[in-house]
């Protein structure tokens, strides 16, 4: 596991500056400025379907909640502050959310940067730029028609799909039996 | 709890079962008949399929306002409708939405989006929400093809517009216009299916 952190670490690293599509991963939240500044520091991971694969795939002992959302899609933005409530409460029980924003490029700064500064969003967010739809779409779940927001829920092997919107309990109950 | 809900859903579904002949499934699969409609167009006339006598199928899209991914198409729809309504299979847009939900997709928004973009083909709402389910669309924007056959409008590919939502000088796979193409020409659709994202359905 670690030697895949650190060959992860070493390929974001090396292709820092010439590949866009395999950026730095952390984001920068903890930089609070008064200003707009701040909007400059998000640094915002950029993938393709073949930088995010590895990324929604993690063989490790943490339960990962991944969830495809958008500014601009109303029932994602509705459910983002319970997907932001596991991944302050269940940190300690091994438990990481992933945010994978499908918002368009030419929105990153204007929309969604500002987005995660206004809300103070604290789960690691990547944005997912990838036209061929047809090809990860069914890649990332048989079953998933295309429709935003979708989530997956998995641990080592065992994995769910959800096309729908959330309630907190709902989703609670369901990274619960992830847990147990 | 999770019991109660099984026993509701159960229920539920059996009550559906025994009253009505709705078969519970994700809607139409190819080779499939589609149901025919009457939904409000935007002009305040009632359009049915039953209505083009001439056409030899039709590209339905359930689409909206609101949706980025239906705005980044609305071009290319209306560059299909010109391309193949003279043709025979015309574009009939459908907005799925509940515009309480989403005020942005209401009749007087359609009016004026439809007018700002110059449309030609009919942008009907969905009002009550009956006809998308039965297609099983699930997003907008989100094409079925039909083709008219004795049996009825057969569904002929479901799926996406094009492979590149962002950017229509890079599309290389035009999945609807090969589709409809092929159609015309009485040959095999090579891609009867695609995925494409899109904004869910508003309920």
């Amino acid at each position: 596991m670690k030697s895949q952190v650190l060959l992860l670490l070493l390929l974001i690293t090396a292709c820092k500056n010439d590949v866009p599509h395999k950026e730095k991963v952390e984001s920068k939240y903890e930089n609070k400025a008064k200003d707009d500044a701040v909007v400059d520091a998000v640094d915002l991971g950029v993938y393709d379907y073949d930088g995010l694969e590895p990324l929604i795939n993690l063989k490790d002992d943490k339960v990962h909640v991944v969830n495809f959302w958008a500014t601009w899609c109303a029932p994602c933005v509705k459910e983002l502050p319970y997907f932001e409530h596991i991944n302050e409460n269940y940190k300690d029980k091994n438990v990481e959310v992933l945010l994978v924003s499908l918002d368009f490029p030419k929105n990153y700064e204007s929309k969604l940067k500002p987005f995660l500064k206004k809300y103070s969003i604290k789960s690691q967010v990547v944005a997912f730029d990838d036209t061929d739809q047809n090809r990860w779409i069914p890649a990332i779940n048989k079953d998933w028609s295309g429709a935003l927001p979708a989530t997956i829920i998995y641990k080592g092997d065992k994995r769910q799909f959800y096309e729908r919107s959330f309630t907190q309990e709902e989703l609670e109950n369901e990274i619960l039996g992830f847990l147990h | 709890m999770k019991t109660l809900k099984l026993l509701t859903i159960m229920t539920l579904g059996l009550a559906l079962f025994a009253f009505t002949n709705i078969t519970i499934d994700k809607g139409y699969e190819v080779g499939d008949i589609a149901t025919d409609f009457s939904l409000e167009n935007i002009d305040g006339k009632m359009v049915s399929l039953a209505d083009y006598k001439d056409a030899k199928g039709f590209i339905v899209i359930f689409t909206c306002n609101t949706c980025p991914y239906a705005v980044a198409y609305e071009d290319r729809v209306e560059a299909l409708n010109k391309k193949y309504e003279d043709k025979g299979y015309p574009v009939i847009a459908i907005m799925p939405n509940n515009t309480d939900v989403m005020p942005g997709d209401n009749m007087e928004a359609m009016q004026a989006r439809a007018k700002a973009k110059g449309f030609t083909f009919p942008y009907l709402t969905d009002k009550n929400q009956k006809i998308y389910p039965q297609y099983g669309a699930t997003k907008t924007p989100h094409v079925y093809i039909l083709e008219k056959t004795k049996k009825g409008n057969e569904v002929k590919y479901i799926g996406a517009i094009d492979d590149n939502y962002k950017d229509a000088d890079a599309v290389t796979e035009k999945y609807t216009e090969d589709a409809v193409d092929a159609l015309l020409k009485n040959s095999e659709i090579k891609v009867k299916s695609t995925r494409a994202i899109g904004c869910s359905i508003k309920v």
